[in-house]
């Protein structure tokens, strides 16, 4: 087999034999498509940052911690809506790992055969769900359900405790940035799930066989060989599904409450990047869309941290175990 | 093989171009439009209409009204439609002519159970310490006093606002801050506001939608909206001290007693407006066309379908809840057409 690979390698070298254009198409074609990417990256921070400079200009840097957003007097500032993006996206992630990894870990693990298809295909389908349908199923259906039944109830009890209190007081509006988190985190659910489902079956399967050998449980097996296997992929699937929780538009937009305010509540109304600028874009002009674009820049820098600070837990995490 | 298709292509190209050619000789050009949502559908059904009695096409984008102007100012589209008129100094600097061309009229709608749509009265000063969040329950004693006889409930207000930016939140705050110093001062009007309080909705539906499912919410839609999904709409005091209800008869009135010919460009927002049937939140959509036509031809047509819009499209105005412009503004605008648009040398484009 490998005898037949070399000597074939052998036969393109010499000379002009046709299969060797087609190599150098290939090879070129495959470096413009990958420099492509970097073009259009660049391209998209550079019209950005062009864009968004009348409202830097302005307001400076302050822009960043100015909680504001007053198009009648042209006063504008990003803080409600970078603290709304990072609440609601740090809301999906609280309830989207825990029953992401425990769907991964039951699709590799323990669930049986029959079982396996209906699941994997129905954590799929959650993908392919248009985000305006999660947006309107939230206002629709999960937002009445809120304020009637789970919002008083969280209001009832966590609202009482000292200290903690705090973030689950106020009206039930049944829209607000914990709906949002909700629904964002059905939205990255099946992201996570399909992941780490195939990150865990690459973990080779003497490995699992040889500790259930020694008699360790199911539970050991996940804990102690599946996840420290697959940590690079299982974390790779976090920051993915983070980053899109932080760049979700519609389905938000919807259900997020869309106020400038930032309440100490997390059940009270906000507003996120995303929904402002799909909020407001169309009509927007001069320094608000300006200020608008200076919010599209800022979520992509927070994006890109995102996937930075991933990147150098991924090296720590590597370091560590070697 | 290769050359069989170059001739049909070939044979292709020559087909549609004598299609066109036919067409174009056989019916005038078709015109393009874009701007406010609150407009499209009277604009949509204007278009079919327009369509079957004169043949030619129009093609209406509602993308919102500053994308429209926007499309208007770089040439892309024959006319914008604003729910915001234009300032006197940038119609001048663009060189538009601006002219309303529909009214409509926008209604609190509150979810108070127990209380039917035109039982609540509001008045202006009222409606506006709401969205302040200065009036933070129903039983505040300012609404009592204006509905003797209806009981109030002791519910807190939930004040619910367009999240998009939008020519009914301009045309509202722009109510509210005219009988509202307060609301003047620190608020203002514009299609997006720093709101003090409340939840956002996005789009009319939005707004309804949140409405309806919190007890003790208060929103504004416009009329049509209202009525169609069979909301609990409010009656309001007017600019005369008189209790009025939303209708159709109500808004044409108050488009009827504004004073037109006191502002230059017809640059008039119809919100609180004299006469004793007037409705306080009417809304008039503006159309902008550039006063030098360089495509006189198209610029005819504009002007063509909307003179027939004038005069044979209140029946289709009617249906859904808008209202056509009285017969002595449509007087007054067609005499502006024909003294201010013009073809590149000048020569008057209408009638």
């Amino acid at each position: 087999m490998t005898q037949v690979a070399v000597s074939a390698s052998h036969g393109q070298r010499g000379g002009a034999h046709p299969g060797r254009v087609g190599n150098i198409l290939f090879g070129g074609s495959a470096w413009i498509f990958a420099i492509l990417v970097l073009v259009l990256l660049a391209g998209v921070t550079v019209s950005l940052v062009i864009a968004a400079a009348p409202a830097f200009r302005e307001f400076g840097f302050s822009f960043i911690w100015t909680e504001a957003w007053n198009p009648v007097k042209d006063r504008f500032g990003a803080l409600p809506t970078l603290y709304g993006t990072v609440i609601t996206g740090f809301i999906a992630m609280i309830i989207g790992v825990p029953v992401s990894l425990g769907i991964a870990i039951f699709l590799t693990e323990l669930c049986p055969n029959y079982l396996k298809r209906p699941i994997s295909t129905a954590v799929e389908l959650l993908a392919a769900v248009p985000s305006i349908i999660y947006g309107m199923w939230g206002l629709f259906v999960l937002a009445p359900l809120m304020q009637k039944y789970i919002e008083p109830a969280i209001i009832g009890t966590l609202g009482n405790i000292p200290l903690v209190g705090v973030f689950f007081q106020g009206p039930p509006y049944g829209i607000g940035l914990f709906t949002a988190g909700i629904i964002l985190s059905a939205m990255v659910l099946p992201y996570m799930v399909s992941i780490m489902r195939d990150v865990f079956e690459t973990v080779p399967p003497q490995f699992r066989e040889s500790a259930y050998g020694l008699g360790a449980t199911t539970w050991e097996v996940v804990r102690s060989v599946v996840l420290p296997y697959s940590r690079v992929g299982v974390i790779g699937a976090f920051m993915l599904a983070l980053g899109r929780a932080l760049g979700e538009t519609m389905a938000v937009t919807f259900v997020v409450g869309n106020s400038y305010h930032i309440s100490t509540s997390l059940l009270a109304p906000g507003s996120t990047i995303a929904s402002s600028l799909a909020n407001e874009f169309a009509e927007a002009d001069g320094l608000q869309l300006s200020s608008l674009m200076a919010l599209g820049f800022l979520l992509f820098v927070l994006t890109f941290s995102v996937i930075g600070i991933a990147r150098l837990m991924l090296m720590r995490l590597q370091k560590r175990y070697g | 093989m290769s050359r069989t298709v170059v001739r049909t292509l070939r044979q292709a190209a020559f087909g549609t171009l004598a299609i066109l050619a036919m067409a174009g000789s056989a019916q005038a050009v078709d015109i393009t439009g874009a701007g406010s949502t609150f407009v499209y559908p009277i604009m949509a059904k204007w278009a079919e209409a327009y369509k079957v009695a004169a043949g030619t096409s129009t093609n209406y984008q509602s993308v919102g009204s500053g994308a429209g102007i926007k499309q208007i100012k770089a040439n892309t589209v024959d006319f914008g439609a604003s729910d915001k008129p234009l300032p006197p100094d940038d119609i001048k600097a663009s060189g538009f002519v601006q002219f309303p061309a529909v009214i409509g009229g926008i209604v609190p709608v509150v979810n108070l159970p127990g209380i039917n749509p035109g039982e609540l009265v509001l008045d202006g000063k009222t409606l506006a310490d709401i969205y302040a969040g200065v009036i933070t329950t129903w039983n505040d004693p300012a609404l009592v006093k204006a509905n003797p006889g209806v009981k109030l409930p002791n519910t807190p207000i939930t004040v619910v606002h367009r999240s998009d930016g939008s020519g009914t939140t301009f045309n509202f705050t722009y109510y509210l801050a005219a009988v509202n110093a307060d609301w003047q001062a620190k608020v203002g009007a514009d299609t997006a506001v720093e709101w003090p309080a409340g939840v956002g909705g996005k789009g009319n539906e939005g707004v309804a939608a949140l409405t309806a499912q919190t007890t003790g919410a208060i929103g504004y839609v416009e009329y049509a909206y209202a009525l169609q999904n069979k909301m609990t709409y409010t009656k309001m005091v007017n600019f005369d001290g008189l209790i009025v209800e939303p209708s159709a008869a109500n808004f044409q009135a108050a488009a009827a007693n504004a004073d037109w010919k006191s502002v230059p460009n017809y640059r008039l927002v119809l919100a609180n407006q004299p006469g004793k049937n007037s409705w306080p939140m009417t809304a008039a959509v503006s159309i902008l066309i550039y006063a030098k036509q360089d495509k006189p031809a198209v610029g005819k047509e504009v002007l063509k379908f909307f003179d027939w819009a004038y005069h044979n499209g209140q029946q289709l105005a009617g249906d859904l809840q808008y209202v056509p412009l009285p017969d002595n503004l449509v007087k007054l605008i067609e005499a502006s057409w024909a003294s201010d648009v013009k073809d590149a040398d000048g020569k008057p484009l209408w009638p």
